[in-house]
């Protein structure tokens, strides 16, 4: 087993784009579910609308800032149809609405009679030209051991992780704010704050847009380093981003970068493990494909125990819990 | 009813870690015997990483199908690079070649292939390419949309029947799932997104018995059905008691529930492969009925459906245990006050929840075949037919299935058939806009 290269790709994770969007991702899903209480089921839907929301107009030939404001305007849209119907009513029914709306999102994107738009099932390549037009970095290979990049692959992750930064920084100073304060009263109790004179309906669909926004950002991130494929939306992806909030916390700041981090980190782990394990034939009796279903299996079980034992995550306080309805 | 074990807290949720252990222990030691059967078929992957997955070959394969039938014999040639392979779909419709490498490929599926009746949807569109950017795992589907061959189609009246018929299938076969979710909303007020998954357990049930091990389709329902109301039974003694004992919140059980049905879902597709499996048990005999052609396996399962369903009605009415089940949905304090073991009725609960489950796992298999995220595919459904007939009321989750199961199959006279599903939700965000509580919800269960 080459251990060297099975911590070295793990540790690769630790900055890997793909764990700065989840973290991103994780941390709009903070703004619904840690301070604001809402039941968002359907993140995935903002990540599948971020990703066409850029990758559609970049291919009609917009500019990288157009693109990107199409992406987080579509975010907005889907975020006020999403809210309109829902958020007036108990939290379990915006549950099953998002998630429900996630696939409506999804089942239109792979639907064969917007195959000029969106590419159906086979998705949509060939985005990436405007984001590394503007790559300040010269051609080369920079980097030492496992994070070794080429110029391409250092500018998303840069990218990548100042946004987390900057998000994360937002949230921060937004939960210190009058504004803040109202969302998390929301959380505790709405009829008190309904009660002060705030317009709930408002702060919340205000929660959504923020949190639905900082998803689209994640949805641009994620499809950087690969293409735009619907199957890579299903809920599936949703339930991921719900494990990393809660691993780390989901009222917190680090919370969910720290989870993104340790979810991607052990992912790698395992699957280097397992392979390398069933390579040197100490497992001959599973193929690889099995190998990467058990740590699915894992992560639905991981899932189960953290909510049971460890609601509130690894940076979480037990107070500051939104598990009240 | 088996009586309940008294055990501490501690003591049960420890069993409960015990289970979820020996059910990895098991999974790891019970794959050797079933990896013979796992499939070779392009595994699904749900989030590829950059590095893809990594086994040695590289191939591009599909399913042919043509709405839910597979279409068998069609050959699809894969150029590129100086390599050419023509595959030919096998029974399931799915073709597959080997690739030499990460390369650019043109894919054309031979339309003189197809069999008589069945078309391209779009004739210009029998040929679809693969680009060497697109390899992030070594796997790459191309999917050929077929259609009914347009010469041939019927009036709107038969065909508006065809699908009314099959819509009412659809939607009894959904009603005896969601009467399920209801009646453990009901009395427990969880959201169980794990539901799906003791659908597909009946599916697989009935599968293994009857294609594997070759029982009679009958018997092997019987089975489902017990199975499935010992795994309801022990889903409820293993994982729900122990929290509710706990305290654990409402909206954490529902989180854990979708913990358990990732990890179910996961442990099927490990057990069984990622390929569908064909239920071929003899039930698949077209009927013409005036303008309807059904088959067998399809009058059989509404029938059963129905008798199944009135049972059910007749069980919540007419019976103490029914009765008491009705009382505890209504407010659990008063009834466990006025002498009803609350305990005991929500285990009940569970047991016919994992049944019907089991049972509409087994006629959706016959329905369409047999997948390991079959269950999933129609949990939102069943969610919709639960919300639009107002949480919590079993008549209500009856209503919403038909209306569902109708509305899925009947939009397909007007929109695409792959965005069938998709209308089917979007009526429930709909519903939910204009009369919050369901058809049949009252109206304080809304918040």
């Amino acid at each position: 087993m080459d251990w060297g290269n099975i911590f070295g790709n793990a540790v690769g994770e630790i900055i890997s784009p793909t764990t700065a969007a989840y973290a991103l991702a994780a941390i709009g899903l903070g703004i619904h579910f840690g301070y604001t209480g809402l039941l968002n089921f359907g993140q995935a839907a903002f990540l599948l609308i971020g990703a066409y929301g850029f990758a559609i107009p970049t291919l009609a030939g917009a500019p990288l800032i157009v693109a990107v404001l199409c992406a987080i305007v579509c975010s907005v849209i889907f975020a006020f149809i999403l809210g309109i119907p829902t958020l007036r009513l108990r939290a379990d029914y915006l549950a099953i609405v998002t998630i429900a709306s996630a696939e409506v999102v999804r089942y239109i994107v792979t639907t064969t009679g917007l195959t000029d738009f969106t590419g159906a099932a086979n998705g949509l390549s060939g985005f990436k030209g405007t984001f590394a037009a503007v790559n300040p970095i010269p051609e080369g290979t920079y980097g030492f051991g496992p994070f070794t990049y080429n110029e391409y692959d250092w500018w998303v992750r840069i990218v990548g992780w100042v946004l987390v930064a900057l998000a994360s920084v937002l949230v921060f100073l937004l939960m210190r704010s009058p504004w803040g304060r109202v969302v998390k009263g929301i959380r505790e109790d709405e009829d008190a704050v309904r009660s002060l004179g705030k317009n709930v309906y408002s702060y919340k669909m205000q929660a959504l847009i923020l949190g639905g926004g900082l998803g689209s950002v994640a949805g641009i991130i994620f499809i950087l380093p690969r293409a735009v494929q619907p199957a890579n939306y299903t809920t599936g992806l949703t339930f991921f981003i719900w494990t990393i909030m809660l691993l780390g916390g989901a009222a917190t700041i680090f919370g969910p970068i720290v989870g993104s981090m340790i979810f991607w980190v052990v992912l790698s782990l395992t699957q280097g493990i397992l392979y390398g394990a069933i390579e040197s034939g100490a497992l001959s009796f599973l193929s690889t494909t099995q190998a990467g279903q058990i740590r699915f299996i894992l992560v639905g079980v991981a899932l189960m125990l953290l909510v049971i034992f460890r609601p509130q995550g690894i940076f979480g306080n037990k107070k500051e819990l939104s598990f009240s309805v | 009813m088996i009586a309940g074990i008294r055990l501490g807290r501690a003591t049960r949720l420890t069993t409960m870690l015990l289970a979820v252990i020996a059910l990895c222990a098991g999974l790891v030691i019970g794959s050797g015997a079933l990896s013979a059967s796992a499939s070779t078929a392009p595994a699904p992957t749900p989030t590829p990483t950059e590095e893809g997955d990594f086994t040695s070959t590289y191939t591009i394969g599909g399913i042919l199908r043509d709405g839910d039938n597979l279409v068998a014999g069609a050959e699809v040639t894969v150029e590129g690079d100086g390599f050419t392979e023509t595959a030919t779909s096998d029974d399931s419709g799915r073709w597959s070649v080997a690739v030499p490498g990460r390369g650019e490929y043109t894919v054309t599926l031979d339309v003189e292939t197809l069999p008589d009746g069945v078309e391209l949807r779009d004739p210009d569109r029998a040929s679809a390419t693969v680009g060497s950017d697109e390899w992030l795992t070594n796997t790459i589907t191309r999917s050929f949309p077929l259609g009914v061959d347009t010469r041939q189609t019927t009036g709107f009246f038969e065909q508006f029947l065809q699908r009314f018929v099959a819509g009412l299938n659809f939607g009894l076969l959904i009603a005896l799932a969601a009467i399920g979710i209801t009646l453990i909303f009901g009395t427990t007020g969880l959201n169980n997104f794990a539901h799906g998954e003791m659908v597909t357990f009946g599916a697989i049930v009935a599968w293994v018995t009857s294609v594997l091990l070759g029982v009679n389709i009958f018997v092997a329902m019987i089975v489902a059905l017990i199975l499935g109301g010992v795994f309801g039974y022990l889903n409820d003694w293993l994982l729900w008691k122990p929290l509710r004992r706990k305290g654990v919140k409402l909206v954490q059980a529902m989180i854990v529930s979708i913990g358990l049905a990732i990890a179910l879902r996961y442990l099927y597709l490990f057990f069984i492969g990622g390929d569908t499996k064909t239920m071929n048990v003899g039930l698949s005999d077209a009927v013409v009925l005036g303008p309807v052609r059904i088959t067998t396996g399809s009058i059989i399962s509404m029938a059963l459906s129905v008798i199944v369903l009135v049972l059910v009605g007749l069980f919540l009415t007419r019976t103490r245990i029914g009765k008491a089940t009705r009382a505890v949905s209504d407010n659990p304090s008063l009834a466990a006050a006025s002498g009803i073991d609350v305990d005991r009725i929500i285990r009940i609960v569970w047991v016919l929840a994992g049944s019907l489950a089991a049972l509409a796992g087994v006629m959706l298999a016959l329905y369409r075949q047999v997948s390991w995220d079959m269950g999933f595919q129609v949990l939102l459904l069943m969610f919709a037919a639960v919300t639009l007939g107002g949480l919590g009321s079993a008549y209500g989750a009856l209503v919403g299935s038909i209306v569902v199961g109708l509305f899925v199959e009947l939009s397909t006279l007007f929109i695409p058939p792959d965005l069938k599903y998709a209308a089917a939700l979007v009526v429930l965000i709909v519903v939910l806009l204009v009369r919050p509580q369901g058809i049949l919800g009252r109206k304080e269960r809304v918040g």
